[in-house]
């Protein structure tokens, strides 16, 4: 499932982090940022108007992305 | 003694300025590499053994990959690959013992740059505090470098780092393959660290509240309200205090000199141009003041989090929230905040309509306007319909600004949207120190810059104002005969469709000094003397009964757009490192101001005839 539908405080684990074009700098800064293949990650809030951006919690580090920008991101719900 | 030149490299957020303040003290220096736009820290330390340590504090960056200017110039200062910067002896990498599992990638990205290096494990008392144990001597013989614990905001705790610096530099440390960074992180997280299975509970609980998607834009409101209350009641006895010094201050150097050229330069553009930016000081000194404190507690982020969608709409992202709304006070500080956004085609942005917001050198002006021209009414009872069209100003300001924003966005060649992908660091408590230093480095880059500028600027104006006299037994103001007023009356027919006399158009000229310069001005042009509130209840008078409403109304349009101020303009020069960008903000500054004046001129004309 995407990032984006994730619901909010569900433990879930990073898949991968997909290119929309050929080079893809957002998706680059994903994956240096610890978007990476088994890394436990939460949505933990969502921005006042629209539910976007979306806050994420990867380890212990928290980000703020925006909807489009998430939706690179595949997980699964941690077991 | 030998000197030995240092580097500090690390993420955003890993506390590295905070060390670089602790290491460095006051001995800083802050310039631009040259030609791009990218912050150039340097400072030294005496250390121990009597060595100078020449410290130079590079950009926060994510990777070395060369995606933005920073990391560009960071790569290339750690292997001395800038001319005029000292390849480092000794790199010292900053991490954020909280935050390990982010920063320890940057580490090994770092140590494949072969280079001799220690890492700075960063905020040691707050990882103790939430639990996570390190064991720095394992994580020292996995990464085969040297590994300090440190704690940036206390003296004691950067002891230990400097005794490190001190000693002979380590060899270089091995090297591993780029695929591996994340496996390899992940090894030597398991191997050494144990974290407890939750942190940051502070954080946790901070966030829900203050990033509430109902409470989080009302708390927002009410501390930017503070903020803006503080900027304007705290700075006004400060900046009468200002005010009087430099009256003071001019007239003692005055007094004793005769009546004449001299005299007249030394009070008007000397003591009169400085005091006309100096007095915008404490309102920068304070509107700082509270930047920094949000910036170092972690809560600047959030409110660019919650405000993202809001700019989104004018193409920009939350991270322009701050640089606009110090906009409101002076477009000075507001274009010195851009430096915190990365994307730079968002900055350019930014400063370009930074000018549009309703800065204070303006509200003289529509009061003036305001108070001469509009009945002064009450509106449902309560409000004050002079104090409606103020507020209809700023909003004038910010809605223009917007749309110019929007119009620049969808311009562009390049559709890709500015990323906002921002990380939100943990709440801290400010430090004192770092607070003191920053707020020092920004009133003096202010002073320094500003008061140059103004100078030179103030000296032309008064050599156009003052020369040639008047002639004997002429009648009429001084400035009528001057080169200004010259200009002022050549000026006017280029003007008369936007409804301005030849008064108006020679005061225009002093005002490019500061906006508010152009109320006296017009005091001096209509013979009226005194003080500045006395000037100003006159000239209201006199004004109401010689312009039309139209001729106001047309003028206060004028003043959103125009870039009637020079220090703005000097200081998108000094942040964008040419002209480009400030013939671009005149031009279509001048181009909005002609063209609202001239609109609102001619609607008003056909309505009030």
């Amino acid at each position: 499932m995407k990032l984006t539908t994730l619901k909010a405080f569900t433990p879930a684990r990073v898949l991968a982090v997909s290119d929309t074009s050929e080079v893809d700098p957002i998706a680059r800064r994903l994956r240096e940022l610890g978007f990476v293949d088994g890394e436990p990650v939460q949505v933990v809030g969502r921005g006042p108007f629209g539910a976007d951006p979306l806050l994420i919690q990867i380890g212990f580090t928290r980000f703020a992305l925006r909807r489009s920008e998430a939706d690179r991101i595949t997980v699964e719900l941690a077991a | 003694m030998s000197t030995l030149n240092i580097a500090l490299v690390g993420n955003p957020n890993c506390g590295k300025t905070a060390l670089f303040n602790q290491l460095t003290g006051s001995r800083q220096k802050v310039a631009n590499y040259a030609g791009v736009t990218v912050e150039r820290k340097e400072g030294t330390f005496t250390a121990p053994s009597g060595r100078t340590v020449h410290v130079l504090d590079l950009p926060g960056t994510y990777s070395l990959d060369a995606l933005g200017a920073d990391e560009i110039i960071t790569r290339d200062a750690c292997l001395g690959r800038i001319e005029g910067v000292a390849a480092p002896d000794l790199i010292v990498c900053v991490a954020d013992a909280t935050n390990l599992r982010l920063h320890l990638r940057f580490v090994l990205e770092i140590r494949r740059l072969g280079r001799p290096m220690v890492l700075a494990l960063n905020m040691m008392d707050a990882a103790r505090k939430r639990g996570i144990q390190i064991d720095t001597a394992g994580l020292e013989r996995e990464l085969g470098l040297p590994v300090i614990e440190t704690v940036a905001v206390t003296s004691e705790g950067t002891r230990a780092l400097i005794g490190q610096i001190d000693r002979a530099a380590p060899s270089a440390p091995p090297v591993s393959p780029v695929e591996a960074d994340h496996s390899e992180t992940r090894r030597i997280l398991s191997a050494s660290i144990v974290m407890p299975t939750r942190t940051a509970r502070t954080d946790d609980a901070l966030d829900r509240f203050l990033l509430n998607p109902w409470l989080g834009i009302p708390i927002l409101l009410f501390i930017m309200f503070l903020i803006f209350q503080a900027v304007f009641t705290w700075a006004t006895p400060l900046m009468d205090g200002i005010e009087a010094i430099l009256a003071w201050l001019g007239g003692l150097a005055t007094q004793s000199l005769p009546d004449g050229l001299l005299k007249s330069f030394i009070a008007d553009a000397l003591f009169g141009g400085l005091g006309s930016v100096l007095v915008f000081l404490p309102q920068i000194v304070i509107l700082f003041l509270f930047i920094l404190i949000l910036e170092e507690s972690g809560y600047l982020p959030r409110a660019s989090f919650l405000l993202d969608r809001v700019m989104g709409a004018a193409g920009l992202t939350g991270r322009s929230f701050i640089p606009l709304l110090s906009s409101h006070a002076c477009a000075i500080p507001g274009i010195m905040a851009t430096r915190s956004i990365p994307d730079m085609r968002e900055r350019m942005t930014t400063i370009l309509i930074s000018p549009l917001m309703t800065c204070s050198a303006r509200i003289p002006v529509y009061t003036l306007l305001i108070g001469a021209f509009l009945p002064s009414t009450t509106v449902f009872g309560v409000l004050s319909f002079q104090g409606l069209v103020l507020f209809g100003m700023y909003l004038v300001g910010i809605v223009s600004g917007l749309i110019v924003s929007w119009v620049i966005t969808i311009s562009r060649r390049e559709k890709r949207e500015y990323p906002l992908l921002m990380e939100l660091p943990s709440y801290r408590l400010p430090n004192l120190k770092s607070l003191v230093l920053g707020l020092w480095e920004r009133a003096m880059i202010f002073i320094r810059r500003i008061t140059g500028i103004i100078f030179a600027v103030n000296t032309l104006l008064w050599v156009l104002t003052t020369f040639p006299g008047k002639p004997e037994g002429a009648l009429g103001p001084d400035i009528d005969y001057s080169v200004a007023g010259r200009i002022g009356h050549w000026m006017q027919p280029a003007f008369d469709a936007i409804g301005f006399n030849w008064q108006i158009c020679v005061a225009l000229i002093p005002g490019l000094a500061a906006r508010e310069v152009a109320v006296s001005a017009l005091g001096t042009v209509y013979s009226v003397s005194g003080s500045d509130d006395e000037i100003s209840s006159q000239l209201g008078g006199l004004i109401s009964s010689q312009w039309s409403l139209a001729t106001a109304l047309s003028l206060m349009a004028w003043y959103v757009f125009a870039p009637q101020c020079l220090s703005t303009l000097a200081v998108i020069k000094r942040e964008t490192n040419g002209w480009k960008y400030v013939a671009i903000t005149a031009g279509y500054l001048f181009a909005l101001a002609y063209l609202a004046a001239f609109v609102t001129y001619q609607v008003t004309m056909r309505l009030t005839s």
